[in-house]
């Protein structure tokens, strides 16, 4: 088998992972609930993973970090919880961006969608036209169909310049592209664990700048101040009730230090290989057609392609049955990305590279591509 | 049947923190500098409210309060307390 798959989800994780996922089972209590040593096993592993991910992503206090269960919860987190009066995203986010933003606009708030143009890149004009102060602009870091990455320094200074809010949707970068919020000027990163940071599903977090004031998105345990009525207003604690995913974050713990160990430059060089790589390889076979911008000098390490005018749910089992490799069909949860290239009924097959994917595993899949052109069209 | 003797009190420095990554924050700092100490639950002559607290030995908070104090940790007011 080999699994392009990755922008799903990573299937290869470093081997620590599942090691530290094990190890915590019967290691760690309920992290925050008392000081026998069980309970503060957990709490030490959760720090630490804390002070990991601030690493990874240059953030001074790790309590600025909250874990949720995913980058889903951590979007609907800044989209509820933010003070902000209006907001602004694109037609390049994916759902778990805009359809918290689509609820939060049917209860009132003013939304802008700014557009693209034929590569998938958003509309610069647009964005100048549309931020503003008290508002709050959502974008993806990386496309997840496209693999065009935003000029994240560029688009914070523009933000900030007008008295925005900006965040940012790290679900396709965190892990392969570096992030580092305070160079980029980022207030809200919101990222997911089981992607290219190849820790365990139902990992993720939010990141919310310090003197940035936000509410709490649900309400509960919360270990101390147990008498009050009220979600204790510090972070973590303010975003964090109820019981942490230790065990997931044990495995999200272990990942960090496997990328922090192998450094994301040099994880973003090798995976930029591939799907280059790979991408040169299909990109002049008559009747492909590829998606997103492939003179930018950065990228997320997936090609998206259609062949001819096949369906691409049909290309993608191809793939599979034939070949057995692992790529994404249909939406990708990106409605209005498809909308706005012209593909909404075909769909495109994704193909998406981890580091724990070869040259030879690409060449594969380039020559099964090509087989499938010369068969169909 | 034999009396057990009462458990003799013993004076302590007891730091709360408001939250359970401040406190796991302290802990890492003081292994880091080799100061004494543990976290316990928070007593309830400061507060009924759970969470947890850097307890240390009166002759040791000096020293503790020397390093500590430039690291801009988050924590409250030491209170001493017979425990």
């Amino acid at each position: 088998m080999i699994y392009l798959d990755n922008a799903a989800t990573s299937f290869i994780k470093p081997p620590c992972v599942a090691e530290a996922v094990f190890h915590s089972f019967g290691t760690i209590g309920n992290a925050g609930r008392g000081a026998h040593e069980p309970t503060l096993n957990a709490s030490r592993l959760i720090y630490k993973t804390r002070t990991r991910i601030a690493r990874l992503f240059g953030i001074d206090q790790p309590s600025r970090i909250a874990f949720t269960a995913n980058v889903t919860e951590a979007l609907n987190i800044a989209a509820s919880c933010l003070p902000f009066e209006r907001a602004v995203t694109s037609v390049c986010e994916h759902n778990s961006v805009l359809r918290p933003l689509f609820r939060r606009e049917e209860e009132g708030l003013p939304l802008t969608v700014i557009g693209a143009d034929d590569l998938g890149r958003i509309r610069m004009d647009e964005l100048t036209a549309a931020a503003g102060p008290a508002c709050a602009v959502f974008l993806s870091h990386a496309g997840n169909l496209t693999g065009n990455v935003n000029d994240i320094a560029r688009i914070s200074s523009l933000v900030h310049r007008q008295g925005g809010l900006f965040v940012v949707d790290a679900a396709q970068s965190a892990g392969e592209i570096p992030i580092d919020v305070r160079e980029m000027g980022i207030d809200v990163l919101c990222f997911t664990g089981h992607k290219a940071m190849m820790g365990p599903q139902g990992t993720g977090g939010i990141y919310v700048r310090p003197g940035l004031d936000i509410v709490p998105f649900k309400v509960g345990g919360s270990g101390v101040h147990s008498y009050d009525r009220h979600q204790p207003p510090l972070m973590p604690t303010l975003l964090e009730a109820g019981t942490l995913n230790g065990h997931g974050l044990a495995g999200l713990c272990a990942a960090a230090a496997f990328l922090l160990d192998t450094g994301v430059e040099n994880i973003h060089e090798k995976v930029s290989s591939l799907a280059g790589g790979f991408a040169r390889q299909v990109r002049d076979i008559p009747g492909i057609r590829l998606y997103g911008d492939y003179d930018a000098p950065l990228r997320a390490p997936l090609v998206t392609l259609n062949i001819g005018d096949m369906d691409s749910s049909l290309v993608s089992d191809i793939l599979w049955d034939r070949y057995e490799i692992c790529t994404r069909a249909g939406a990708h949860c990106a409605p209005l990305m498809h909308k706005a290239l012209g593909t909404q009924d075909q769909g495109a097959v994704r193909f998406s590279f981890s580091w724990f994917n070869t040259d030879e595993e690409a060449a594969a899949a380039a020559a099964a591509v090509r087989e499938i052109v010369r068969e169909n069209l | 049947m034999p009396v057990m003797p009462m458990r003799k009190k013993i004076p302590y420095i007891v730091i709360p923190f408001d939250t359970t990554t401040d406190a796991m924050a302290m802990e890492a700092a003081c292994a880091d500098l080799g100061i004494p100490g543990r976290l316990i639950p928070l007593p309830r002559e400061i507060s009924a409210g759970c969470g947890l607290s850097w307890r240390i030995g009166i002759e040791e908070y000096e020293i503790f309060k020397s390093q500590i104090e430039d690291l801009g940790l988050s924590m409250n007011r030491p209170v001493r307390l017979l425990i």
